[in-house]
């Protein structure tokens, strides 16, 4: 039941992010500066997320230069630079993660 | 009819020309999809809910912080709080793509409010930017239905798959994540402001992990936004 109410919240303000801007369309416009400072969320977040399941995979950070995780996102950013192909990057990532299970 | 044949001939074929525009991102998304399907149970939630949260929120980034926010303890408040922020930015979105799709109907409104996504929005707007092309909302609908029903099929095959496989961590797939997120941030690095906001981001993740309540990833996420900001005006006016 918890469950049911987060999911609707989120659903929520989702469609409002969505739906806001399109029902005052010709009304308002975004701020030059808001709009520059949205730009950068999508690069903050995924940072966030890559770096919190990299170095902190079970909730707390754990610096480990034997971690696979570690060594599976350095063979994902390497081949993310490379590349440029997220499918390319996520297997590269799983390869880096298993042969260092084996390895170390 | 080939790709780059103009909107002008009739509702259904630029509805199915926006279909075939979204197929190639299936490729992308459909890993992403199994993903999510796959790890929802590992951090508590019900199979009903897991698909839920495609039917309804269908924004793959939020979903996935959510789980790793549901997963490390937090507060259904900072959850949806976290989900706002890093969802605001689709009124760019909205902003850019409003007055492309023509004089919108308040009743399409809520329709192409709900289907707008990072690949929605990117596909259709490349499209309009092409010479000769004209707004269709028709086009646009299919770019969104067709990415809606990748996203939600491939969350229940991840489902599915998630029966079999009891311990997706063993197996390393809680990485698929994180290693999805490496590729798609790698193209959007091209400004000293971007590297900015990556090193922010990450630092402060790590900085603030012991704020309670997983209050640390809302607080990187607008200290870097807040510092690529900064970053990409001071560079301006030098």
């Amino acid at each position: 039941m918890a469950q049911a109410f987060l999911i609707l919240a989120m659903a929520g303000v989702t469609f409002l992010t969505r739906y806001l801007l399109l029902a005052l369309l010709g009304r308002w416009q975004l701020p030059q500066g808001l709009s520059r400072w949205l730009a950068h969320v999508p690069t903050a977040a995924f940072t966030v997320i890559v770096v919190r399941g990299t170095l902190a995979p079970q909730g707390q950070v754990d610096v480990d230069p034997h971690s696979p995780y570690l060594w599976g996102a350095l063979a994902a950013g390497l081949v993310a630079w490379r590349s440029k192909n997220v499918l390319l990057t996520i297997a590269a990532g799983l390869a880096g993660l298993w042969l260092t299970r084996v390895l170390l | 009819m080939d790709a780059d044949t103009p909107f002008t001939t009739g509702l259904g074929s630029d509805f199915w020309s926006g279909v075939r525009a979204a197929l190639p991102l299936w490729l992308g998304i459909t890993p992403y999809g199994l993903a999510f399907g796959l790890l929802g149970r590992t951090v508590g939630l019900s199979d009903a809910a897991t698909q839920a949260m495609s039917l309804l929120v269908f924004a793959g980034s939020a979903q996935f912080l959510a789980l790793g926010l549901i997963g490390g303890g937090a507060s259904y408040l900072l959850i949806v709080l976290t989900t706002l922020v890093i969802n605001l930015r689709h009124l760019l979105y909205a902003a850019s793509l409003g007055p492309c799709l023509g004089k919108l109907p308040e009743r399409w409104k809520p329709a192409v409010a709900f289907l707008l996504t990072d690949e929605a929005y990117a596909v259709t707007i490349d499209r309009f930017r092409r010479p000769g092309a004209m707004p269709s909302r028709a086009f646009y609908l299919g770019v969104g239905l067709a990415m809606y029903t990748d996203w939600n099929v491939s969350t229940a095959l991840g489902l599915a798959l998630g029966s079999l496989v009891p311990d997706p961590a063993a197996l390393g797939l809680d990485f698929a994540l994180p290693a999805t997120f490496i590729g798609l941030l790698a193209p959007q690095l091209h400004s000293r402001a971007a590297w900015a906001t990556l090193v922010v981001a990450g630092v402060a993740v790590l900085a603030l992990s012991s704020l309670p309540g997983r209050l640390d990833v809302l607080t990187a996420i607008i200290l870097a936004a807040t510092a690529g900001w900064g970053v990409e005006t001071w560079l301006r006016h030098s």
